[in-house]
């Protein structure tokens, strides 16, 4: 038995049987408990190392070969398949409650193992191509059968197919540097491609376009899901790039780069949303932001800023996940999320309106909820570094906030006289709840996420070290 | 004689580049496309073994195959365009400018990556195109097309760095997952329709 067949080939195995399952919650129920089992798996069990279960002795092989290359997943890989696979269990066991799951559970599955495989494969540079499987997988799950798929659709399988020559080619030319070291110009190509192939992977202005007209044509819990999965896995991928390649993690200019596409990302995404007049736009705006809130914890760099990269995991999936799932229910009773046409939907649908807008406040940096102690740690060091990149922050916080107070306006308001009812159904009410109050759980008790994070950075042997 | 060949198959990508931008009957786009196919095919062989190169031919036609079962009920005439200047004139102006404009960058190619400068025009060429393709149409089948041509002179380049067996085997489950997205995405297009 090896890690690889564990963690990439059995979920994407049960992808392919839960694929023609319609039940929602036999759907919901196997996937989030297989992706449960796999993050406890992935968390309690060493890869490499013999076990003994009474008599018999077993040990999971950290390699698969396959036409010649290898999967490799070793111990050190454990906290991080724990935490993708803990989050994915995180967004399928809420799907049935919203029709949803026969879709995403198998869909999400395959995508996921992918995506681990991505994190797996040896040489490296293979990790382009399983994404781009990946991004090809997800075109049915964003897009809805009931109605011609939109521009941002386009947008994202063009964008994200874009990426794959670009790092392919960057990586042939990175192992031309790794035989000659001192070829500055083979450095400077290598750099280039690599930058846009980023950029497009990672949805970096101007190439983030897609994200929010996404997140208005598809189904917002499935676009939540993407957004969450994608530019994680692309995050994970481009440290993996850093680790490797010393020349490039010590590069003067790396920081200061980082920074500049952080601080565009926040701005554009802080301030659009503050102008916005549409749910799942402001969904798409606030992952935006989010990106630049990344980039600009990788800016920092050393353990610090690779600490604060990390703990922006949990709130982020949280509140995100909370967002997504509420507008998911909004957009059951309303013919789109346009201001014009959730107009006073609160007062029928409060404790959607309510996940929503708390979601919103968290991912604003609103003080006592999940994403602020990051974030406070987060401006501390930005300060430290170059006070102005910290104002900026501030703008770009200020109009997520916006945002969310036009909403809260928009949901609630409703003509004189007009009574609160509460129509979600249970589970919804349930999830909800659950949802807002680890928010503000998390808000209050920063620290009860950091034992899950605490072992991520080592995956990184030079950067977490 | 394998010069003389070369130069054949990047004007044969040349040739059903354009065709691909100028057609709007979605059975001459994938007949064109299959041909198109032809020269990738030989593009790539003159890197890769034969056998390893017949492979994109076959992945090509299959791609093909599954784009027009899925468009074979349909029975929508031409589509128009909305955003661009659909006239073809434009078009082949703007295929013209790409062919040129890649050739010139193709001897540099050549030169970087020592390779023949048929296959590198042939590589550029499909990627300008494709991209041309992607940049004025929202059209599902032509987005699909678009993409599938910007690969396919993607992979004629890559294959002259890369022989590895996996790399061949993922680009073309690539390709048959694109087309199979493709499908799909045609299939909710035409079932919208005819509501």
């Amino acid at each position: 038995m090896s890690a690889p067949a564990i963690w990439i080939f059995l979920p994407f195995g049960l992808a392919l049987i839960l694929w023609p399952f319609r039940n929602e919650r036999l759907s919901a129920g196997l996937a989030g408990g297989i992706t449960f089992l796999l993050a406890l798996s992935a968390w309690l069990l060493p890869i490499d190392t013999a076990m003994s279960v009474g008599s018999v002795s077993i040990k999971i092989a950290s390699s698969f070969e396959i036409l010649g290359r290898h999967l490799v997943l070793t111990s050190s890989d454990g906290p991080l398949l724990a935490l993708i696979y803990a989050t994915t269990c995180f967004w399928f066991a809420a799907s049935a409650s919203i029709k949803i799951a026969h879709k995403l559970a198998p869909f999400g599955l395959g995508i996921t193992a992918l995506l681990v495989a991505s994190l797996a494969v040896e040489p490296f540079l293979y990790a382009a191509l399983l994404i781009e499987m990946a991004v090809l997988l997800a075109v049915p799950l964003l897009s809805s059968a009931d109605r011609s798929p939109g521009r941002g659709l386009f947008r994202f399988l063009i964008f994200q197919t874009l990426a794959m020559p670009f790092i392919l080619f960057s990586g042939w030319l990175l192992a031309g540097i790794e035989a000659n070291p001192g070829d500055l110009t083979l450095v400077l190509q290598a750099a280039i491609l690599l930058g846009l192939g980023f950029t497009f992977l990672l949805a970096i202005v101007p190439f983030n376009t897609w994200i929010p007209l996404l997140t208005e044509e598809s189904p917002p819990y499935s676009a939540g899901f993407i957004l969450w999965m994608f530019p994680t896995m692309a995050f994970l991928f481009g440290l993996g790039f850093l680790d490797r390649y010393t020349w490039l993690r010590t590069a003067p200019q790396l920081p200061n780069l980082l920074t500049i596409a952080g601080s565009l990302m926040l701005l554009t995404g802080g301030t659009l949303a503050a102008f916005q007049r549409h749910l799942g736009r402001l969904l798409g705006f606030a992952v935006i932001a989010e990106i630049g809130f990344s980039l600009l914890a990788m800016s920092l760099g050393g353990t610090t800023g690779l600490n604060l990269f990390f703990l922006l995991f949990v709130p982020r999936v949280l509140s995100l996940g909370v967002w997504a799932f509420s507008l998911s229910i909004l957009k059951e009773q309303a013919p789109s999320l346009r201001f014009s046409e959730v107009k006073g939907l609160g007062r029928r649908y409060p404790a959607a309106a309510y996940g929503a807008i708390l979601a919103n406040l968290s991912l604003a940096g609103v003080p006592l909820l999940a994403c602020f102690p990051i974030r406070q740690a987060l401006w501390e060091g930005l300060a430290r570094q170059t006070p102005g990149i910290a104002l900026l922050v501030l703008i770009g916080s200020l109009g997520l906030l916006t945002g969310a107070i036009r909403s809260l306006a928009v949901l609630s308001m409703a003509p004189e006289g007009t009574g609160w009812e509460v129509r979600e159904t249970w589970p919804q009410r349930i999830f909800l709840a659950l949802g807002a109050l680890a928010l503000i759980v998390l808000g209050l008790f920063p620290q009860w996420a950091t034992p899950l994070l605490a072992r991520l950075p080592s995956v990184f042997e030079h950067l977490g070290h | 004689m394998l010069e003389t060949l070369n130069w054949i198959a990047a004007l044969l990508a040349l040739g059903t580049s354009i065709g691909l931008l100028l057609s709007r009957d979605w059975r001459w786009s994938l007949a064109i496309l299959a041909a198109q196919y032809l020269g990738v095919f030989w593009l790539v062989h003159s890197n890769w073994p034969i056998s390893m190169a017949a492979v994109k031919l076959v992945t090509g036609w299959m791609v093909c195959a599954a784009l027009a079962t899925s468009l074979r009920g349909s029975a929508k005439g031409p589509v128009s365009e909305t955003a661009w200047p659909e006239g073809r004139f434009f078009r082949l102006l703007a295929a013209s400018l790409i062919a040129l404009t890649t050739f010139a960058l193709a001897q540099r190619t050549a030169a970087w990556l020592n390779v023949n400068l048929a296959v590198a025009w042939g590589s550029l060429l499909l990627m300008g195109m494709g991209l041309l393709h992607l940049g004025i149409t929202i059209q599902p089948l032509r987005v699909i097309l678009g993409l599938l041509t910007l690969l396919a002179g993607f992979e004629i380049m890559y294959a002259s760095v890369e022989t590895s067996t996996l790399v061949a085997a993922l680009l073309v489950v690539i390709n048959l997952c694109l087309a199979l997205a493709g499908a799909y995405l045609l299939n909710v297009h035409t079932a919208e329709d005819s509501q």
